[in-house]
Formats: structure tokens, C-alpha cells, sequence
């Protein structure tokens, strides 16, 4: 296990395109932390970099207190997971598993025992002869975590593992890698660009976006908590609604705006940073937008454009009267409500998130 | 589904001539040395064998020492295709898979040997050659022979199909670059290898003026050179010679028709 600092990362690529823009985080041992962002938000770059596959164009990386900027991947002690799981086609599953051992130098009778461990916490010992080929997507996934478990690393990065299996196999998976870590009780790092992996693995969440961290938390925080536009919109599904307005008052108990229509709306969160007339824009999640009263406090007046089932939950896509985006309300399944139907809308105050022109968030009272 | 069948008898029709072109010079060679009545000479010319018999053969081992030959061109092309997968695979390895300074300089030198005709090269290597004392001697055929700028450009294609993901697995597995090369990279382009290998040995079997240049001694012949040089000093008929030539060709065929399932093999199972 080991603790990783990185101080003021950054990454150009020869043309001086920059993809990492000074990261600052810290990583404690044993944690299990989820790079999460959209794609090419230089996520994956970060990984390569922590595993030695990338050139660190400035500052420091360090491993367990060490300086690694310059320590070749294998003396790093990390193993890494692809996308692709990168298993040598030509080997077996046991020679995959066994190769960095062998490379180490190790005795056979220890490659073996280490080999067989891992096939046994990943249910893979009956496919230790097969070849890579001969193996479904799953199976693979597997071997490539087990090739992994074999080095006892300090630390695990993947880098989406799970994106090429399909939604059921995603979810079991899923679940393994949460035992495996508390199994191994390792340090863990994944990328994925999936926010529910992200949501549901991991200790702590790291949003990249640009190159840069959005905000680090755990994953709570980061959906409760959202410290701006970006990680507020890029967490949860569906999307947290945003309507655009303008502070009416505001102090640090709360803020009044009022939204392109004329409806003013209150929302409980600190707005001492916020002066009368500034341009903001209101947040609030899909299952915290409920049915209200027409003239009712926080309450505005809709029309119901599309409804999904999805048996346990009913998404309401509703459109508020002159703001063009849809908000969408989560509801318990089996709502009757159509399209075209005429509702109220309410938005509790407690709920509200208020960014500012910038984008920042201000802080939930 | 009219026209299909059409455009498919039409493509058919193309590659059975093509075939027929391809095949005519061997048949004839085939039919001249299995038939045992005729002249060869005469025309209108006929491509069916005249009462056939392995008489021309028999004739043909008795006048030429077709083993000894046989035994020179394994040897010769053994080894020239040997040197030419090492070197070309570690020539080619670098130039696909290695960021260095001048990388396309190198390549593009290459490349640029591609546009002689090999005939422009003799003179230059006989004197090489001889100036390394290696006249008369197997090294001095097989050496201009071992680097060729086309095997280069195939292996370095099949270096740069091998997923990067692969060999980034390999770095953080504790590979150095040679147990990259040798223990992950090249096992999986051995269908590329294949390809190689039977150019080059088809090439190196085949090849005629340069062992006939730098070879002196009859006995030393690889079979393409001591089978049209022989049938002179021994005054076989041109029979005995077609069944000489035809013996010069099978090994080739059997080798083309025992690896040709290496040029379709694929990478399956590497990455998703």
C-alpha cells in the first residue's frame, strides 16, 4: 500500500498543447479514489503519468514520500488495468498472470501459488490453460484484474475497465471491485467517465474537466455539495436542472432571484457574496423538484412535454413558461401524468443551489 | 440478382485468365519434362504431355548432382532468411514503435533503395565483397541479401498494428524493451513474420545471377544456378533440364502451401 502526492502536475505534449494544467492532490493509502470527467479531460493522461507510461512535463510526483517523476513503470510497484485489458494473446491465462513474476525473477512454486490465489478471489481457476481469445469479455476483465492481484502492488490503477462489458456484467464487476478493495484494502485508483461508477465506487471523487480539478470530495459531497456548474450538471442523472435569473436580494441567509419569466424564487443557501441585479443561475435535481400549487412560495406554473417509466421512478420533462430547457422531475413510478397535462412545479427552497456568473457555487446553509 | 450473378461469372472469368497466365510457363515447363516423345521445338506447340514418364527426372539426377545443389540452396536460404527476419524485425521494431531523433530521416534513407533495380548494386557489392575476402563463399551470397527495404516496411506495418496498450502493459509488468521486443511484440506478428519468411525464401531459392557472380566452383551451386550451368557441361536435353528446373520448383511449393495459413492469421483475443 502507499500514499500518493501529486504537487503541481502539469503535461504538454510536443506541439505545447497542454492537457494537464497543475494538479494538486493527495492520496491516502489504502483510499479508493475515482478520476471522473468527460472525455478528454485528461483523466487517463494523469493515470499514464502516476503508472511512468507518460512524461511528466513539471512538477512532482511522489510515491510513499519518494520522488517518481523519473522511476520506470515496473519499479514503481503499480499495476495497471486497461480499457482494452491489454492480455498477451499468444499466452496463456496463467502465463499472463505469471509474467511479471517471472520477470521479477520469482520461483516457480511462488508464481504458482500467487497465480492461483488470485484466480481464486477472482473465480478463474478453471480458465487458467485458455488462451485470451477463447474468453468472453467478462472472463477477460477478470484475468486482467488478476494479472493485477499477482504483483501485490501499492497501488491499483484502472483506467475504465468496465467500458467494454455490458450493463449487467458492468454491475457485477462493480460490486467485485468494491469487494476486492476491501479485501486487499489497497490503494485504488480509476478513471471512468462513467458517473455512476464513480458515484458508487469510490472513497473519494476527483473532477477533471479541461485539464484541471473541478473539486475533489467524496460522493456525496460532490452531488449534495456540488462546488460549481460544472460538477453540479456532470453528476447525476438525469442532469441537475438549471434555470437562469437574477438576484433579487440577497445576504447570507438566503437569496431571492427572479427567473426570465418574472416568477421569483427563494433558495436557502449563503448569498453574501451576491449583490441585487447579478446574472445567476438556479440549480435544483430532478427528485427534488416535486408537485406543487399553482401561486403557491417557490412554485411555478408547467406543462408536462414528456413522461419516462422506468418502473421504480417516472421522469417528468416539464417546460416552464418563457424558459426554453425542460426541467425534470423524478416521481414515484406509476404516475398517470401525459404530456400536455398542466402542472405546478415546486421548488423547495432548502433544495436550491445558487451559482454565480462564474459558475461558483454558493455554500448550502 | 441477374446482374449480381453476371459481375460474378464476369470476376471469375478475369481471375481464370489471370490464373492461366500465372500457371502457363510452369505447365509447359511441367509438360516438357514429363513427356518423353515430341520436339519441343515444334509448331504449333503442344501443351499436353507425349507419353509421359519420369525418365527426364531419373536422366536428370544421373547427369546433375541435384542433392549437393539442393543441399547449397538450403543452406543459402536458410540462413539468408534467418538474418533477414532478425535484422529487418530490429530494424523495423525501432522505426515503428521508438520516438528518435532523425526516425524519419532513417526511414525515408530506406525507403529511397527501394527505386534501384538490384542489378545496380553488383558491381558495388562484387567489390565489397571481394574486399571482405568473401568471394566464393556462402556469407558473400547471403550478406547483400539480409537487408531488404521491402521485408523493413512489412514488419514495421506489423509493429505498428500491435496495440500500444499491450506494450504499455508489458513497461508496467517490468519489461525492458528487448523482453518487449522479443517476448511480447515479436510472437504476435509472427503472421507478418511468415509473410517474410516465404518472400524471402522464395527470393533466396530463386536467386540467380548473384550466386552465379560470386560462386565459382560448380560444386558449390545453390540448384537455380547449377541446373542451367550443368546442363551445358553434361549436354543433357532440354527435357532433362525442363525436369531439373521442375525439381528446382517444388521445394517452393510445398513450403508456399505448408505456411500459407500463416498470412491470414490475426491478433485475436489481445485487446477487446
Amino acid at each position: 500500500m502507499a500514499a500518493l502526492q501529486l504537487k503541481n502536475i502539469v503535461k504538454h505534449y510536443d506541439n505545447g498543447v497542454p492537457v494537464i494544467r497543475g494538479i494538486d492532490l493527495e492520496i491516502a493509502d489504502g483510499e479508493f479514489v475515482v478520476f471522473v470527467g468527460p472525455s478528454g479531460c485528461g483523466k487517463s493522461t494523469l493515470l499514464r503519468m502516476i503508472a511512468g507510461l507518460e512524461k511528466i512535463t513539471g512538477g512532482e510526483l511522489l510515491i510513499d514520500g519518494k520522488l517518481a517523476n523519473h522511476v520506470p513503470p515496473a519499479e514503481r510497484a503499480l499495476a495497471m488495468v486497461f480499457q482494452s485489458y491489454a492480455l498477451y494473446p499468444h499466452m496463456s491465462v496463467h502465463e499472463n498472470m505469471a509474467f511479471a513474476l517471472k520477470l521479477a525473477g520469482r520461483k516457480r512454486a511462488e508464481i504458482d501459488a500467487a497465480v492461483q490465489k488470485a484466480a481464486q478471489i477472482l473465480q478463474i481457476e478453471h480458465l487458467l490453460q485458455r488462451k485470451p481469445k477463447d474468453l468472453s469479455g467478462g472472463q477477460r476483465q477478470r484475468v486482467a484484474i488478476g494479472r493485477a492481484i499477482v504483483r501485490k502492488p501499492s497501488v491499483f490503477l484502472f483506467d475504465e475497465p468496465l467500458s467494454n462489458l455490458d450493463a449487467s456484467l458492468r454491475v457485477q464487476m462493480r460490486v467485485e471491485l468494491s469487494r476486492l478493495h476491501q479485501e486487499l484494502k489497497t490503494t485504488m485508483i480509476y478513471v471512468t467517465h462513467d458517473q455512476v461508477e464513480a458515484m458508487t465506487l469510490g472513497d473519494r471523487i476527483v473532477v477533471f474537466n479541461g485539464g484541471h480539478i473541478e473539486q475533489v470530495g467524496s460522493p456525496l459531497e460532490l452531488y449534495n455539495r456540488p462546488g460549481n456548474l460544472f460538477v453540479a450538471g456532470f453528476l447525476g442523472s438525469p442532469k441537475m436542472n438549471f434555470l437562469a435569473g437574477e438576484v433579487v436580494s440577497a445576504d447570507v441567509e438566503g437569496v431571492e432571484l427572479e427567473l426570465v419569466g418574472g416568477t421569483v424564487l427563494h433558495a436557502q443557501v449563503d448569498g453574501g457574496a451576491l449583490s441585487s441585479g447579478a446574472a445567476v443561475t438556479l440549480g435544483i435535481r430532478a427528485e427534488h423538484v416535486a408537485l406543487g400549487t399553482a401561486g403557491a412560495p417557490n412554485s411555478v406554473p408547467a406543462k408536462v412535454g414528456h413522461v419516462e417509466h422506468l418502473g421504480d421512478v417516472c421522469i417528468v420533462y416539464a417546460q416552464v413558461a418563457d424558459i426554453s430547457e425542460m426541467l425534470a422531475l423524478k416521481l414515484a413510478g406509476g404516475t398517470l401524468h401525459k404530456a400536455g397535462d398542466d402542472i405546478a412545479i415546486h421548488l423547495p427552497s432548502e433544495h436550491c443551489h445558487v451559482f454565480d456568473g462564474a459558475g461558483k457555487a454558493c455554500s448550502k446553509k | 440478382m441477374k446482374r449480381g450473378f453476371f459481375s460474378l461469372v464476369g470476376h471469375y472469368l478475369v481471375l481464370c485468365a489471370i490464373g492461366l497466365i500465372c500457371i502457363f510457363p510452369f505447365w509447359w515447363t511441367f509438360v516438357t519434362a514429363i513427356s518423353t516423345e515430341g520436339n519441343i521445338f515444334a509448331f504449333p506447340p503442344t501443351f499436353w504431355p507425349k507419353a509421359p514418364a519420369f525418365d527426364n527426372f531419373v536422366e536428370a539426377f544421373r547427369v546433375i548432382p541435384i542433392w549437393a545443389f539442393f543441399k547449397n540452396s538450403i543452406l543459402i536460404t536458410f540462413w539468408t532468411v534467418f538474418w533477414k527476419l532478425l535484422l529487418c524485425s530490429l530494424a523495423a521494431y525501432p522505426l515503428a514503435r521508438m520516438r528518435f531523433r532523425g526516425r524519419k530521416l532513417v526511414f525515408g534513407l530506406i525507403l529511397a533503395t527501394m527505386v534501384m533495380p538490384s542489378e545496380v548494386n553488383f558491381l558495388v557489392n562484387f567489390i565489397t565483397v571481394t574486399k571482405l575476402s568473401l568471394v566464393d563463399t556462402y556469407t558473400g551470397v547471403i550478406l547483400p541479401n539480409i537487408i531488404t527495404a521491402v521485408s523493413i516496411l512489412l514488419l514495421k506495418q506489423a509493429f505498428e498494428e500491435v496495440p500500444q496498450d499491450l506494450i504499455d502493459a508489458a513497461r508496467v509488468d517490468g519489461a525492458d524493451e528487448w523482453t518487449i521486443f522479443w517476448r511480447i511484440v515479436l510472437p504476435l506478428i509472427r503472421p507478418w513474420l511468415a509473410t517474410v519468411g516465404i518472400l524471402a525464401t522464395v527470393e533466396a531459392w530463386n536467386d540467380y545471377i548473384w550466386p552465379f557472380i560470386v560462386m565459382s566452383k560448380p560444386d558449390e551451386f545453390p540448384l537455380s544456378v547449377g541446373v542451367l550451368y550443368l546442363s551445358g557441361t553434361y549436354g543433357s536435353s532440354t527435357r532433362v533440364i525442363a525436369a531439373g528446373t521442375v525439381l528446382t520448383i517444388l521445394p517452393m511449393l510445398a513450403v508456399f502451401l505448408s505456411t500459407q495459413r500463416f498470412f491470414m492469421r490475426g491478433m485475436d483475443g489481445a485487446v477487446k
